[in-house]
């Protein structure tokens, strides 16, 4: 692939943008509270759709379109069984408890509802993951650029480092909000021409079926048993694993995306805006995965060869050196650079959040001036990014990054869930059946990994080991906190009033019309994603 | 949709953004792509991608300067 200046031109005019949205919003972070959680001031429409973009970074379009190509229609899954219903969830059942005890953080309710060690032991992983996460996401953006445009790794891992750096510092989350919401339309822009392309030369939907190995076409009809579908797993693996512990694990706890909704202007804002979120997400598989489809059919098959194994990772840019001119392949490019940087981004500004609220403030320095922690965010906003580059690096060790980010993710999110929803909805959950919970299910998900890697356990696929492994850490975390929970004693209800379902108001919408309400969206995404599902089964 | 108080109607940025790539995108594909011809789709994809992409960066203008004058 190779651009000319047009292009080069359309991403320099969005790099000019970005930095000047930074410095736009520098004189409005005044205290610590504008910077991490944007002075709690923003509309719902703008954090739904950040609350989508924060998650949807160039790894995950590319992983998507990817697996369209590997298991075809299956791979929806991901979004109208597992993210959906996870984000109607958070929306209507857990927002109330996260902005409604004010909390800045996910650690912080942690500590609100449990204790200092739940809290900190919540607070260090996400720390830990988030920059990991954060020099995954560098280094993998790095090798892209430079397998398709033959850009230099260090001057695409330093340059996009020092952009994001200048615009986190200057705006704090606003700024990365922002510039997540001006992702989410311009991979919108950038990707809708490639995705009606695609799919009009591969035939359309009667072409794909006629050339597509039988059963990518079906979400639902293969799954009565692992050996049916491409994927290897059956329904129950897929339902549980996935669409139960691994979907509602990190959208309903990763502090990544709930930090999107704690930056709304008001409860029924932050309530809205998961589900308003759910809107476009339910609708990105026409976006990316069935244009991974299209790219097997369409593609030569030797596209797909890397080193003589079969890799379909790199299925969308083909597809976007195939389809555009000089110029729109600016705006593909483009839309692929923002959605690696605002997904650096995102991560950097919840890492600043985590460090400076629940590390530093609780452990290291309390009592400070307001004036001293917005000083600390800025300088840990620094610190993030330098850590990410020194992870990208390390990263660079590693062979299949996806792989490790699951890993990681398996690790943090599948227990955290079970301790979440205990201790929600259950007033007699205490702080040690948590703890001890949450570190046994941890742990489990180490020792199933260890197990697997070992080939003591072994699985017809690499998800159907994912899914498992989730499975298995939230069960014996959820087990565990349950039974230390009847042996240890639970603190007064009077200390736990807006932290568990049955001691808490419940927010009333009865003064707004009908179609204002969350639990009205809900609903309507609900009958969505259920059509969607039966018209795709 | 107001900007909430942060300092900045959101719409802006979008809609400066959008109308700066989409304007681009039209021109170079009305004068300057020498009848690159998108492949096997016989329509000039700069120039009414462009169009369309400025559209919306225009509405979202609109939005946002109306927003503010009130």
């Amino acid at each position: 692939m190779h651009l000319s200046w047009i292009d080069y031109f359309i991403i320099a005019v969005y790099c000019a943008f970005v930095l000047g949205v930074g410095f736009k919003l520098k004189k409005s972070m005044r205290t610590s509270l504008d910077f991490f959680l944007s002075g709690r001031k923003i509309p719902a429409w703008i954090t739904g759709l950040a609350f989508i973009s924060a998650n949807l970074g160039a790894l995950e379009l590319m992983g998507m379109a990817a697996s369209g190509a590997k298991y075809g229609m299956l791979t929806c899954h991901f979004y109208w069984l597992g993210a959906i219903p996870a984000m109607i969830f958070v929306g209507l059942a857990m927002m109330p408890f996260y902005y409604g005890s004010r909390a800045r953080s996910v650690p912080e309710y942690l500590r609100l509802r449990f204790d200092e060690k739940t809290r900190a032991f919540n607070a260090i992983t996400f720390a830990v993951m988030t920059v990991l996460a954060s020099g995954i996401n560098l280094y993998a953006m790095a090798l892209v650029f430079k397998l398709i445009l033959g850009w230099s790794i260090h001057a695409t891992i330093l340059l996009s480092a020092l952009v994001v750096l200048v615009y986190t510092f200057l705006g704090g989350l606003t700024s990365s909000i922002y510039n997540e919401v001006l992702q989410f339309f311009l991979i919108v822009f950038g990707i809708l021409p490639l995705a009606v392309m695609s799919v009009a030369e591969a035939g359309g939907w009667k072409g794909l079926a006629a050339r597509l190995p039988p059963g990518f076409l079906h979400t639902w009809s293969n799954l009565g048993h692992a050996s049916a579908n491409p994927m290897g797993v059956d329904w129950f693996e897929l339902v549980a694993g996935l669409g139960f512990v691994l979907s509602f694990g990190y959208w309903c706890t990763d502090f990544l995306v709930v930090q999107r909704a704690l930056a709304a202007q008001d409860m029924n804002a932050a309530q809205r805006t998961p589900l308003i979120a759910a809107l476009p997400k339910m609708f990105i598989p026409f976006l990316v995965i069935i244009p991974g489809m299209a790219a097997w059919v369409v593609l030569p098959h030797a596209s797909f060869l890397v080193q003589g194994s079969v890799d379909y990772n790199m299925a969308l840019p083909l597809l976007l050196a195939r389809y555009y001119p000089a110029g729109m392949l600016g705006v593909g490019i483009t839309a692929l650079l923002a959605s690696f940087m605002s997904g650096m981004a995102g991560n950097v500004t919840a890492f600043n959040t985590v460090w400076t609220y629940d590390i530093y403030y609780s452990y290291i320095k309390p009592g400070a001036s307001d004036e001293h922690y917005l000083q600390m965010g800025k300088i840990a906003t620094v610190a993030g990014v330098l850590i990410s580059i020194a992870a990208a690096y390390v990263a660079l060790q590693f062979g299949n990054i996806m792989d490790y980010l699951q890993l990681i993710f398996s690790f943090v999110n599948a227990p955290l869930f079970a301790t979440f929803l205990l201790g929600m909805f259950w007033k007699r959950t205490t702080a040690n059946g948590a703890f001890w919970g949450l570190t046994a299910g941890t742990a489990a998900a180490a020792l199933h990994y260890a197990a697997t890697v070992h080939g003591w356990l072994t699985y017809r696929s690499e998800m159907a080991g994912n899914f498992d492994r989730a499975i298995c850490a939230w069960t014996v975390c959820f087990v565990l906190t349950f039974l230390i929970s009847l042996v240890t004693q639970p603190r007064e209800e009077s200390e736990l009033r807006g932290l568990v379902y049955s001691l808490t108001e419940k927010p009333n919408y009865r003064h707004l019309g009908f179609l204002r309400r969350p639990a009205t969206l809900a609903i309507g995404v609900g009958i969505l994603t259920i059509a969607l599902n039966w018209i795709f089964r | 949709m107001s900007d909430g108080g942060i300092g900045l109607d959101i719409r802006w940025p979008i809609g400066l953004l959008f109308s700066a790539m989409g304007a681009a995108l039209a021109i170079f594909g009305a004068f300057f792509a020498n009848g690159q011809q998108v492949w096997h789709f016989w329509i000039d994809l700069d120039l009414w991608w462009g169009l369309v992409m400025l559209v919306f960066g225009l509405v979202m203008i609109w939005g946002a300067s109306r927003a503010g004058r009130q």
